[in-house]
């Protein structure tokens, strides 16, 4: 399958609509770390403005790892819109362009073809995270430099030390890739349904949005399903900055407070993509191509 | 040895019969005419041949394997051009045949590409993106494609759509060389009768998802031979005695009537016939050709 596998990459690759994404997440967080390096002082000041009286914070409060989790919940909502751009044009627009019979008539199933599709989309999305990746840690980091992870929950606060913050980014980086390949599959199970490409584009995007909501509502209803949908643990990232503490209330170093949340999530999203995936396969098997 | 074998046919969308009971059969090294107005199915049934679409009924088999069963293997030897020559915009002539040419199980070697490329007179332009090609390069491209593994069978669905005339003459004069050179099997299809019978051997009429006429071109497009219309106050009846009678293998049954092709001269032992068996004859119309009546069926023409 490893042929056409690279034919799609190579799709990916010399299509001009696979650069927005790269471009526009570049975008932002070069104008996100441009404002935070000329205003950064007054925007620490401001956020830090309601403990100060009852907490003093030495070192840098506005570092490089806060500077990405900034980036991060900012940018993991609005990611998942720019994988559909792509995800979501993966079999609806070969079908638009006519070009899925030529695809279709070689001696690989609809099977394989559809599994190497998503195969690329994923790729597709673990490059951006990586763009992502680079851009709000690793940037991030030389400009701003390190120091502990202070941050401000609804709550409480955790301050993570410097040398136990790296690794979260990089699970949380992990748990995002399964968040955002949900959103692939969306995509791909929409553009199965399809023969255009905004029409699956606009669904999946319109299904983020809707169940997002659902997950958010707090109504007794909508609380029996809100834990199997894909969208309420999409932004479970976040559990890795949360740590537990030892009898004195100090940080246990290398600890995450609710491992079995994560791993629930993870077991959650992967259930979706594989539901999503198998659904597409079965619609595309099943499917005449007459475009 | 039949390269390709099509046993009743069907395929419904919804209430629309696409292909009613199409039974055809295509031996090896013919150029096969697949004739019919758009809309009669000819599309359809090429698309079920490449398994793009399921058959609502019947049976294909290829090179001697059930397409459902082979699909793979038989693929392999088949080069397809559908319709419009459809292509990826932003790719190169160069890079859609090195695509493709990762698809097929033989490796397939930058010279024959390069062959190929000359073979359908794009060698000069094989650099420049696909966005700006004229539709005769699309097709040909297309055509490119189909031929870059050496198939045993090409089919060719409406290949000279768009085209103009030296683009026309083209494509017929490679459709003979693939056929004569190459032994290649052909089966290629179009709404044009005059297209048609000057590259296939064989020729398939279909209307309304049924087959009409089929046989060597020669003998369908024979001038001392006409298609009787028979229209009668029983059509089951007539069909039955015909049916039991020398002319059954000439017999056809469509809703307007029955038809037959025979030579001019045996009209009146027809005539005579249908007196003979009794059969409640409304009428009896001669029409003059095959052309003549396919014209009449493609009322655009």
């Amino acid at each position: 399958m490893w042929p056409i596998i690279q034919i799609e990459l190579f799709k990916i690759y010399k299509r001009p609509r696979t650069y927005i994404a790269f471009g526009a997440i570049a975008a932002l967080i070069l104008v996100i770390q441009m404002g935070l390096k000329i205003d950064g002082e007054a925007y620490a000041e401001f956020l830090m403005k309601d403990i100060n009286d009852t907490l003093t914070v030495d070192g840098k409060v506005l570092n490089g790892y806060l500077i990405c989790y900034i980036l991060l919940q900012l940018l993991l909502v609005h990611v998942p819109l720019l994988v559909a751009l792509i995800a979501a044009d993966m079999l609806s627009g070969e079908a638009n362009l006519g070009t899925l019979r030529l695809l279709f008539t070689t001696p690989y199933s609809r099977t394989q073809w559809v599994l190497a599709k998503f195969v690329a989309a994923s790729l597709y999305t673990i490059l951006l995270l990586i763009w992502l990746a680079f851009l709000a840690l690793f940037l991030s980091m030389w400009i701003f430099g390190t120091d502990d992870l202070f941050l401000m929950k609804s709550n409480y606060v955790v301050l993570i030390q410097e040398q136990d913050v790296f690794w979260r980014y990089l699970g949380a980086f992990v748990f995002a890739s399964f968040s955002l390949l949900t959103v692939a599959a969306l995509g791909f199970l929409m553009s199965s349904l399809a023969n255009n490409s905004i029409g699956p584009i606009v669904a999946t995007i319109s299904a983020i949005v809707f169940f997002t909501i659902l997950s958010t509502l707090n109504i007794p209803l909508f609380n029996v399903v809100k834990p199997y949908l894909f969208t309420t643990h999409m932004n479970n990232w976040k559990e890795f900055f949360d740590i537990q503490v030892n009898e004195s209330n100090d940080a246990i170093t290398g600890s995450i407070l609710n491992v079995a949340k994560i791993k629930n999530s993870i077991i959650i999203l992967a259930i979706h993509i594989g539901l999503f995936v198998g659904a597409s396969i079965w619609i595309m098997k099943k499917k005449d191509i007459l475009s | 040895m039949s390269v390709i074998k099509v046993q009743a046919l069907s395929k419904n969308f919804g209430a629309l019969k696409a292909v009613d009971q199409l039974s055809f059969e295509v031996a090896a090294g013919q150029v096969y005419g697949f004739l019919g107005q758009n809309g009669s199915g000819k599309s359809t049934t090429i698309r079920m041949l490449l398994s793009l679409i399921h058959p609502s009924e019947g049976h294909i088999e290829m090179f001697g394997q059930t397409l459902t069963d082979h699909r793979s293997a038989i693929l392999e030897q088949v080069g397809a051009v559908i319709e419009r020559p459809d292509l990826y915009p932003y790719l190169t002539a160069q890079e859609h045949l090195s695509l493709f040419a990762k698809l097929r199980k033989q490796k397939i070697a930058a010279s024959k590409i390069e062959a190929t490329l000359a073979q359908v007179g794009l060698l000069a332009r094989a650099n420049d993106k696909v966005q700006t090609y004229s539709l005769g390069m699309k097709q040909r491209l297309g055509i490119g494609i189909a031929l870059l593994h050496d198939p045993k069978l090409i089919i060719l669905d409406e290949p000279t759509n768009g085209l103009d005339p030296q683009g026309i003459a083209d494509i017929r004069q490679l459709i003979k060389s693939l056929s004569k050179e190459e032994g290649k099997t052909v089966l290629v299809s179009s709404h044009l009768l005059s297209e048609i019978e000057q590259i296939a051997s064989h020729i398939l009429i279909i209307h309304q998802g049924k087959k009409m006429a089929e046989g060597p071109t020669s003998s369908l497009l024979d001038p001392n031979k006409t298609i009787v219309q028979i229209k009668t106050l029983d059509d089951a009846d007539a069909k039955q005695k015909l049916m039991e009678s020398s002319y059954r293998s000439n017999l056809l049954e469509r809703n307007e009537g029955l038809y037959l092709t025979i030579p001019k001269l045996e009209i009146p032992a027809l005539n005579a016939f249908i007196v003979a068996s009794n059969i409640d004859l409304i009428s009896l119309e001669a029409k003059n050709s095959l052309e003549d009546y396919f014209l009449q069926l493609t009322s655009t023409y």
